[in-house]
């Protein structure tokens, strides 16, 4: 062999050269010029963990907690490692059935593949949250892991508070995806309406991933890293222990109860009944209670203090005497000849309570008496006033009056959803009576019916403007915030803002209302809200109302309803209660404005009003019609069920029950004894929130 | 000392020090794929645990390999070459029977702690026995029958490899043509493995039917404005129509036969990922949807190439430095410390790294064709040429693969890859050649 190819060397050389040359300008366009990869490899490998701040906590007056949070564990598990454990002996341990714990591992593989941790519980009690520490060791692949919670240590004021949930599609479309899956935020109440206050700022760390999505530490030390913003906290109005009473009285009744300082229009408290345990939302069955009392007829969700609509009846009757006086239409000394039922628009309608014996002889007297003709007469007299041109004309003046005392209008308390209430336009009398109407047809306007529609915070409200003799402040719960800045003046000051509405109403005439509705505690109607040494100033109220059940209008029992502020000097409380279906006002509603007033202005109850507010805390008011209802549409939905998933498991369930006693729904908790009403521990023991927080402690111990 | 500098006397420092270079880079990059926070590196190296530790112990040995073989003699090799290659080709057979079960491979023999490859090792032996070969008075390249013996050097082993289910090995048996090319294989030959590369190429990208009609297009055309030569001369028409009517055969007969008999299912695919097309010859794939098809490819072989040069791509020009490099030191990349081993390099050191190994690797092809032209006996310089051969294929392939260039055959990539039996494999390889070269006014048959 002769070295004649020799001249192949270079063809060689040649070849591996141009390779090289193409590796390299293929690295070159890699790792230079196509810059994508550096973010793929981000992807890959980096994940912004969001640090989630601590909510902001909410106190009462006094500066107790009456939120707070707390922290719950979740039950991890990772399917990989858990190989070899004891399962029955973990389903024992766990109180679970080894088909769930089957069930579960699958779904945590399917979700998040078997070598990452899912949850496997999620929000352990605390019994099993100690079963399993003291037994982890033999549970490899399960972990515990930390969740903030919010608790409620008083148990109470549920409505004002409002819940947190993890927000929805909605939420996170709305806020411009600044909400991610998985993030909470304030739905209802306090917690809805200062959101921004108490959310805090979220923070990122970033982590470092492995191929399996396991994170395996920091990214870059940190050094990219944000932290998180503890919410702020807010201070409030709220008295909670008088929130606590407010709540034990309202116990089994459907209705709202507001009471509100006149001087800065703090709300002390603020009940709606049926009511709820905040705890029931936030804890381990928070989801399963949100389900059942979405489903349930009587509506423990709807905060019916603002947004309950109830004729006022003759709780309006103060107002309506105002107005006619303060428009001049009657005098003070003006009397109406009442003999039982108003007769001059020719139906004898409406009838009164009282006949005769000059009950009425002036506005202090039918004040007290509650005289429903003398009222009639004077709204009459008010909107068929001869300065205005037309009834119409009078309506709207009068109507003007209402809106300035906060009715038909919302007032802008620092909570979501706040109802108008209604006080009608013209437009819908024309409407109904084709143009033609007198002050006749809505005669009952002047006894606080026909088409007047009001919440128990306006008529709160409406009392403060009483007990300010003519301005009030725009109700609110939150006195302060943490830290407060620029932005949440905004949020704060329309509070100080004094709103001088009726300060035009000279003070004779206020005088002359405050003494008639002094009067119905001391001599009239609600002698029962009497409470000594202090001078009370009242109204009660009683409405007739109906509903539609089975395509039959059958009557209800009244809604009594009570409005009062105290002391008459230098009011400090103002409180309007309206209880459902429950009889006179007189009879429910006042004794438990009188405990409220007990309670706040002499800081405890008598003893009278401890035996009255046992016996009135343990009555059940709620209206018969609700079993009815409930069952009615627990089994349309039992129907639909069937018809979307074939599935008639429900409706058998019905079939087995006896309609006519049946609230027994599958959607509902089986209605057992209460173990202890709430309200006996309270009215027990005044060291109740004492010992909730002590609760408190041995839990996040 | 005399010894000492007998040993040292015509040895070729800069090989030497290329080779430490690349060794030493080998370590740190196993070092930084595979080592963990915390581990206790010291602790590691003496429990002969961890990779970077294991691969510090095989170099030793292979260091030791590499200094007797410089203490030897010359003409030890060229005498033995025909022995050792029968050993070669036992150890090939004996795999047969008692090959160990690794996972998709029938090539390794376990002997206590060691797995053992000899298809790796083999490659040293047909190195040698070719050169002997060639080396023979007899021997003319220019026949036919001496073409066909020195094919069937390179081939048993091949064959042995691909029954052992080592495709990427056998390949590496073929790239000793190149070493044959320069000993004067004919051009026809390159020429014609050349276009059969871009036939397969072209019957993976454009269909069968269409490939047919475009290549007797060409064939028409050929014949149409050679028409006065083929006048002039009748075979040029037989020629044209013969290679037309192979072409049309290999492309629609012998592809399929490759894709479906000859190669496993898994590199057929890998072939067709490359060329970003799924593979047609799997009749599950067929029935996939394809948006269940995209998620196959994106945890099947081409995840692995996806992953790298994510990798690779992400170092950037000076790369994130051997510690903050995610993609490697998180395991994104599969087989990193073995056969994706450049990933390492390319995300830990950039650009600049990657061009200065690619820069040794140059440097140490050309040293050895430069040598091997150098050679006066043919022994040595067909031997230089073999070891080039397999050195430039695993590089060339190796890296290619990882950068989406080539497909994906897991030969790694010469003094980096982990793996004890590679490592001693290219040592030896290196050391013989420095030692013959240190010969290299020896004349040797």
């Amino acid at each position: 062999m002769a070295v004649y190819n020799q001249s192949r060397s270079n063809t060689i050389r040649l070849i591996v050269i141009i390779t090289f040359v193409v590796i390299a300008l293929q690295l070159f366009y890699l790792q230079i010029v196509d810059r994508r990869y550096e973010q793929l490899a981000m992807d890959n490998a980096v994940y912004p963990k969001v640090i989630y701040p601590e909510r902001g906590i909410i106190y009462d007056r006094n500066g107790k907690a009456i939120l707070n949070n707390t922290i719950i564990f979740d039950l991890m598990v990772t399917p990989a490692e858990t190989k070899g454990i004891d399962t029955l002996d973990f389903c024992r341990l766990m109180n679970m059935e080894t088909s769930e714990f089957r069930k579960r591992m699958v779904d945590a593989i399917l979700k998040n593949t078997s070598v990452r941790p899912s949850v496997f519980k999620a929000m352990l009690t605390k019994e099993l949250q100690a079963r399993f520490e003291e037994n982890s060791w033999r549970f490899p692949g399960f972990n515990l892991v930390e969740r903030p919670l919010r608790t409620y240590p008083y148990h109470a004021a549920a409505h004002i508070l409002g819940y947190i949930r993890e927000a929805d599609k909605r939420d996170i479309e709305r806020s411009n995806n600044f909400y991610r899956q998985g993030d909470y935020i304030g739905k209802t109440g306090l917690e809805a309406y200062y959101e921004s206050v108490l959310m805090g700022q979220r923070g990122v760390q970033y982590m470092i991933k492995d191929n399996k999505n396991r994170l395996v530490g920091t990214y870059e030390g940190g050094e990219y890293d944000t932290a998180a913003v503890a919410g702020r906290s807010l201070r409030t109005h709220i008295d909670i222990e008088l929130q606590q009473l407010a709540e034990a009285l309202m116990n089994n009744k459907v209705g709202g109860l507001v009471a509100i300082d006149p001087k800065t229009g703090g709300i002390l408290s603020m009940v709606s009944g049926p009511n709820y345990d905040p705890n029931d939302l936030s804890g381990p069955d928070g989801s399963k209670n949100f389900s059942r009392m979405q489903l349930d007829v009587s509506g423990p969700m709807l905060n019916r203090a603002i947004a309950g609509r109830y004729e006022p009846g003759s709780t309006y009757k103060p107002l309506g005497a105002l107005i006619a006086l303060n428009e001049k239409v009657v005098s003070a000394s003006y009397g109406y000849p009442c003999g039982g039922r108003y007769t001059l628009c020719g139906h004898g309608k409406p009838e009164c309570t009282h006949a005769g014996g000059g009950h009425a002889a002036n506005v202090r007297l039918a004040i007290a008496n509650s005289c429903n003709a003398y009222f009639a007469h004077i709204y009459r007299l008010t909107v068929d006033n001869p300065r205005y041109k037309n009834v119409y004309d009078g309506y709207l003046h009068w109507r003007e009056y209402m809106n300035a005392f906060g009715l038909g209008v919302r007032l802008g308390v620092d909570l979501p959803n706040e109802n108008t209430g209604g006080i009608p336009d013209t437009v819908v009398y024309n409407r109904e009576n084709a143009g033609r109407w007198t002050s006749c047809t809505n005669l009952t306007l002047g006894i606080g019916q026909d088409k007047m529609q009001t919440t128990p915070l306006q008529m709160a409200n409406a009392m403060c403007v009483i007990a300010n003799k003519g301005y009030y402040y725009t109700p609110h719960f939150v006195k302060g915030i943490e830290g407060e800045g620029d932005d949440d003046e905004v949020l704060l000051n329309r509070f100080q803002q004094k709103h001088d509405v009726l300060t035009n109403i000279p003070d004779i005439v206020f005088n002359e209302v405050i003494e008639g509705m002094s009067d119905v505690v001391k001599v009239g109607t609600a002698r029962g809200a009497q409470i000594e040494g202090v001078e009370v100033c009242a109204k009660t109220g009683t409405a007739e109302n109906y509903t539609i059940l089975d395509r039959r209008r059958i009557k209800l029992p009244d809604n009594s309803m009570f409005v009062c502020f105290a002391p008459k000097e230098n009011p400090k409380i103002a409180i309007a209660v309206f209880v459902q279906n429950a009889g006179f006002g007189a009879t429910w509603a006042a004794p438990i404005a009188r405990m409220m007033m007990e309670k706040y202005l002499l800081d405890t109850l008598t003893a009278k009003s401890k035996i009255d507010s046992a016996r009135i805390a343990s009555t059940n008011l709620m209206p018969s019609y609700f079993k009815r209802l409930q069952y009615k549409e627990d089994s349309i939905r039992a129907f639909k069920w069937f018809q979307v998933t074939k599935d008639s498991m429900y409706i058998d369930r019905f079939s087995l029950q006896e309609p006519a006693r049946g609230p027994r729904s599958p959607f509902r908790k089986t209605p057992t004894e209460p173990e202890l009403p709430n309200w006996v521990k309270i009215l027990s023991a005044t060291s109740l929130p004492e010992r909730g927080i002590e609760k408190l402690k041995t839990f996040s111990a | 000392m005399r010894n000492n500098a007998a040993i040292s006397k015509g040895i070729d420092w800069s090989l030497v020090w290329i080779y430490l270079a690349l060794v030493l880079i080998g370590l740190s990059a196993i070092f930084a794929a595979t080592y963990q926070e915390g581990d206790p590196v010291l602790q590691s190296f003496i429990a002969f645990k961890t990779d970077y530790s294991k691969q510090f112990y095989f170099w030793g040995f292979a260091l030791v390999v590499g200094f007797f073989i410089l203490l030897t003699d010359s003409k030890f090799f060229p005498t033995t070459a025909n022995f050792w290659y029968a050993v070669g080709i036992i150890l090939l057979l004996l795999v047969f029977p008692f090959h160990s079960s690794i996972k998709g491979t029938e090539s390794i023999i376990r002997i206590g702690a060691f797995n053992f490859q000899p298809a790796e090792f083999c490659k040293i032996f047909v190195a040698l026995a070719l050169a002997k070969y060639f080396s023979h008075p007899e021997t003319n390249f220019n026949r036919p029958g001496s073409q066909f013996t020195a094919a069937l050097f390179v081939l048993i082993p091949g064959g042995l490899a691909i029954l052992q289910r080592e495709t990427g090995l056998a390949l590496v048996y073929f790239s000793f043509f190149l070493m044959m090319y320069r000993e004067g294989l004919p051009s026809i030959i390159p020429t014609i493995g050349f276009a059969f590369a871009i036939l397969i190429i072209a019957s993976i990208l454009i269909p069968p039917n269409i490939l047919a009609v475009l290549l007797s297009v060409i064939a028409i055309l050929l014949i149409y404005f050679s028409r006065r030569q083929i006048r002039r001369r009748r075979q040029i028409l037989t020629s044209i129509l013969f290679i037309w009517a192979i072409a049309v055969g290999i492309q629609r007969f012998a592809v399929p036969f490759i894709f479906e008999k000859v190669l496993q299912k898994h590199q057929v695919e890998r072939i067709y990922n490359l060329f970003g097309k799924d593979n047609p010859y799997d009749p599950q794939q067929k029935a996939l949807s394809e948006d269940a098809s995209r998620k196959k490819k994106e945890s099947g072989s081409s995840y692995n190439v996806r992953q790298s040069k994510i990798a690779i791509g992400s170092g950037g020009f000076f790369g994130k430095g051997i510690f903050s490099a995610t993609q490697t030191r998180y395991d994104f990349v599969p087989e990193q410390r073995t056969d994706f081993i450049f990933c390492t390099v390319g995300e830990g050191f950039g650009f600049l790294g990657s061009m200065l190994l690619l820069g040794l690797y140059l440097a140490l092809l050309m040293k050895m064709i430069n040598l091997a032209e150098r050679q006066r006996s043919t022994y040595s310089r067909v031997y230089a040429y073999g070891v080039l051969s397999v050195f430039f294929f695993h590089i060339a392939v190796n890296i290619a693969m990882t950068i989406g260039l080539a497909p994906v055959i897991g030969i790694p990539l010469p003094f980096i890859s982990y793996g004890g039996t590679s490592l001693l494999t290219f040592t030896v390889l290196l050391a013989i050649l420095v030692r013959l070269d240190a010969d290299r006014q020896m004349v040797l048959r």
